[in-house]
């Protein structure tokens, strides 16, 4: 499994960040990553706000029961292993003073890696101009603080809707916690959909069924294993030519393997069928199977141009006729899509690529508005991953790479698991107000930002 | 006759085969079987699970590999606790690890388990000339130092050298093609024929890929996707071009194109009794019906080497009530075209029936688009034991596609002039 690039494990160490310190060059730090048994955050959670605090107050009984230690000032002694900001009340621009008041001196207190949630309302749910206007403000303010913030620390913003705030714990906690390192300066949307109680916090997806595609190796082998590790059973897919490895990786997870081609005619068809008659029913679809054929468009052909929009965009809606259908996902299913960074902001000689992941987009925006899926208690929502250091990566020209790794607030490429605890999140039964969020798995990449 | 309860073949999984020193060169018997068998448990979700036995074996076996299933079972997925033995019946072996394991679920010995085979002709062992290997162990047991100076000079330089096992009968010092090519004659099978079989296993076999029959069979490995033998665009004209490498003068009709290659590969099967495979969301491709093996005398001249599931045949058709033309598919091993071709017209030849079966009429001849319709091992190639299970898989999946109650033959023809048979049925 990847780890931590030569660069950042060189400033790790005195004399490095010494050297890097006078260059002015970056200076990553190793992320803290999720393991099972450990706290949630390290060092107490400050919370604060406006007002009343109305999202404080609706998340303290579950933000205390996964562990956090919640406190309203600011300690002297210790650091600081997360922030809460709860500007829900905020009316007017002037609120956004309590923002600053309660920030500013925490951010002096940061513990290595810990994470800023800076908690809002919807601005196009406001009553008047200068209140949307005080909540687009958040947006602003949190991506300046997600790239002012060193030391692995994250700041983002939960969008919540009055008199449902208690349906954002589960994202609140995800940016809290070590599962979300490589998330930042992100908005997550969440509406008013009832949240199911009582799952585990270690297994939120025990009793589930999860399909991942392209799970032989890269980003979807770890999103196999971290459903995996979460609770769910596996029908890990990838092509025939790619069998052996996705042998390995479903022995791995003591899941199933279905080697099928995504865009096979059937392959829908085909994995509903596994999935119902092995292990009876479908709870998560994954989409993460891809291709690239990066070429300058000038100099590329209609083969090239076609197989990547086949298997990347093509496929899925072929899929989801039988994978969506009545007797394919389960009422209360998931759907994760994978988009790209290259989706939003495009990149050279990936127009093909490009083309692909931003309809993905386009689906997910699609899906999202479906009344059928809605009513079913199906949530449709999408990661989008920036730099991540896999064998595709790991190919790029030694420069391009660099600078691609460096370029976002973290200063460091991010690993597979990291997009794997992003999707595992979004599968979870907690998420279920969270549906046609586009979260973006990139350390607040510089590009299309 | 009637079993007490029935056995289903519920999957299999082979690695493609690959030809003598070619992609699995380096790759040790114990290597393929663990990767076949990790295969197979990845398709079923049986990581962690304890099977009631896995039997698998080798034709070509290194000494190290005394206990070469277990030990491919500790390197798989599947529980440690599962049970493992070899059996080895030449290229009988996969088929007759079929029967075993079918039979102890058929008994209610077990509720589940694996078949299988493998076989290397490239990582084949090493041996010392017998003289030499009996004056090295006369050193070994040497106690005093006089002892020992005394056993180690005994060693000549002439003794030294090695050797490398054959093909050959040990009691004919014939080898398998040269039997084949004396029972070829006798029956008049001609090159002609026996090409125009071998083109329709590298056709059947290149449209069985083309239409994905072997997704759910196989799992590539090293870097191999395909049988490394499967030739998609050989013509008549090219095996005809080929030269004969077995038989003598103008009647020699055997060629490398209508003989097998030596192959590196390996095979599995999994079955289960239908509870096993309720509780395991397993749906049953087929059923083991009944198998049955025969050998002949093929020391005296008496028969042909490879001629005994000709005998095998109709006595398990005899035990079942069956006819020749009662089956969907038959699945003849191809060890040679000609073996085949011979097993065919010995069923149509009256006085065969008559005088060595003892049957009243002739079996008669069978629909020959029912015959290894998916390829067989003149195309895919002959990892001796690993043969069987990829025929059983094979079969089983496409009695399942056509239908409850289709009926599939199998025959496979081993050395020593033995022959193993088997019936399925759809289910």
């Amino acid at each position: 499994m990847p780890r931590a690039d030569g660069y950042t494990t060189f400033v790790g160490t005195g004399a490095g960040r010494r050297i890097a310190s006078a260059l002015g060059l970056p200076q990553p730090v190793p992320l803290r990553r999720y393991t099972p048994g450990a706290p949630l955050v390290e060092g107490p959670v400050l919370v604060g706000g406006h007002g009343d605090t109305p999202a404080v107050t609706a998340l303290r009984g579950g933000l205390t029961a996964a562990g956090a230690t919640l406190t309203e000032t600011v300690p002297d002694g210790s650091r600081l292993g997360g922030v809460v900001v709860d500007l829900t009340a905020a009316q007017d621009p002037a609120d956004l003073e309590s923002l600053r008041a309660t920030l500013a001196p925490a951010l002096k207190r940061l513990g290595r890696c810990a994470h800023v949630v800076v908690v809002g309302r919807h601005p196009e749910q406001a009553t008047g101009v200068a209140q949307r206007a005080a909540r687009r403000a958040l947006e602003g303010i949190t991506r300046s603080v997600g790239k002012e913030l060193r030391a692995g620390a994250t700041a983002n913003l939960v969008l919540v809707t009055e008199g449902a705030e208690a349906a954002a714990l589960g994202t609140v906690l995800f940016l809290l916690s070590a599962r979300s390192a490589y998330v930042d300066g992100q908005v997550v949307r969440v509406g008013d959909a009832a949240v199911p109680a009582g799952a585990d916090p270690s297994a939120p997806l025990a009793g589930k069924v999860a399909v991942v595609t392209g799970a032989a190796r890269g980003i979807g082998a770890d999103i196999a294993r971290t459903l995996h590790r979460d609770g769910a059973t596996l029908v890990c897919v990838d092509v025939p030519a790619a069998g052996a490895h996705l042998a390995t990786v479903a022995n791995e997870v003591g899941g199933t393997a279905l080697q099928v081609d995504v865009t096979s005619p059937d392959a829908g068809a085909r994995i509903a069928e596994h999935a119902r008659t092995r292990h009876g029913g479908l709870d998560v679809v994954v989409h993460n199977a891809g291709i690239t054929r990066d070429k300058l468009l000038a100099n590329t052909d209609s083969d090239r141009w076609a197989s990547v929009l086949e298997v990347n965009l093509r496929s899925i809606l072929r899929m989801d006729e039988a994978l969506l259908a009545k007797d394919g996902l389960r009422d209360g299913g998931r759907v994760v899509l994978v988009s790209s960074v290259a989706g939003i902001a495009g990149n050279r000689g990936q127009s093909s690529y490009a083309a692909s992941k931003a309809g993905v987009i386009g689906l997910l925006d699609g899906y999202a508005a479906d009344r059928g899926l809605a009513r079913r208690g199906v949530t449709v929502n999408a990661v989008a991953p920036g730099f991540i250091e896999t064998e595709m990566t790991a190919r790029i020209p030694l420069a391009t790479r660099e600078v691609g790794r460096r370029l976002n607030s973290l200063a460091q490429g991010g690993l597979p698991v990291d997009v794997a605890e992003t999707v595992a999140f979004l599968a979870a039964d907690a998420q279920a107000a969270v549906t046609g969020a586009l979260v973006r798995v990139c350390g607040q990449s510089l590009l299309g930002a | 006759m009637t079993t007490p309860r029935r056995a289903a073949v519920l999957g299999g999984n082979r690695i493609p085969f690959a030809r003598q020193f070619g992609a699995y060169a380096e790759a040790s018997n114990q290597d393929m079987l663990t990767a076949a068998l990790e295969g197979l448990v990845a398709r079923h979700g049986l990581a962690g699970e304890r099977l009631g036995e896995v039997v698998a074996g080798a034709v070509i076996k290194h000494t190290r590999d005394f206990n070469l299933t277990r030990e491919a079972v500790l390197g798989s997925s599947l529980a440690p606790t599962t049970p493992a033995y070899d059996v080895q019946q030449a290229c009988g072996t996969g088929l007759e690890a079929t029967i075993l394991v079918a039979n102890k679920i058929a008994l209610g010995q077990a509720d589940s388990g694996v078949a299988g085979g493998v076989d290397s002709a490239s990582d084949a062992p090493i041996v010392v000339p017998e003289r030499l290997r009996r004056k090295l162990l006369r050193l070994t047991r040497a106690r005093t130092t006089a002892e020992r100076a005394k056993a180690a000079l005994a060693i000549r330089p002439t003794d030294l050298g090695i050797q490398v096992p054959g093909a050959t009968e040990p009691r004919t010092g014939m080898t398998m093609g040269q039997h084949m090519a004396i029972t070829a004659e006798r029956w008049g099978i001609t090159r002609e024929a026996q090409d125009e079989l071998a083109l329709a296993s590298h056709r059947n076999l290149a449209a069985a890929y083309e239409r994905g029959f072997f997704d759910d069979l196989m799992t590539p490995y090293l870097g191999l996707t395909r049988d490394e033998n499967l030739r998609p665009g050989t013509t008549p004209e090219k095996l005809a071009s080929l030269r004969t490498v077995f038989g003598e003068g103008d009647t020699a009709t055997m060629t490398a194109g209508n003989s097998t290659p030596l192959s590196d590969g390996a095979s599995t099967v999994l079955l289960g009794s239908p509870e096993w495979a309720a509780e395991h969301g397993l749906a049953p491709l087929a059923w083991f019906v009944d198998g049955e093996t025969a050998a002949v005398d093929h020391v005296s001249g008496d028969e042909g080497l490879l001629l005994a599931p000709a005998y095998a045949v109709p006595r398990l058709l005899a035990r079942q009530g069956l006819t020749l033309q009662d089956f969907d598919y038959y699945e003849i091993h191809e060890a040679f075209a000609s073996t085949v071709l011979t097993t065919l017209a010995a069923w149509e030849d009256p006085d065969f029936c008559r005088d060595r079966l003892g049957l009243d009429a002739p079996l008669g001849s069978i629909e020959r688009d029912r015959l290894n319709v998916t390829g067989s091992s003149l195309a895919a190639g002959h990892p001796f034991a690993a043969t069987g299970g990829r025929v059983v898989a094979t079969l089983a999946r496409l009695l399942h596609e056509k239908g409850a109650g289709s009926r599939g033959l199998v025959s496979v023809c081993a050395a020593g002039g033995q022959g193993v048979v088997a019936i399925l049925e759809g289910a």
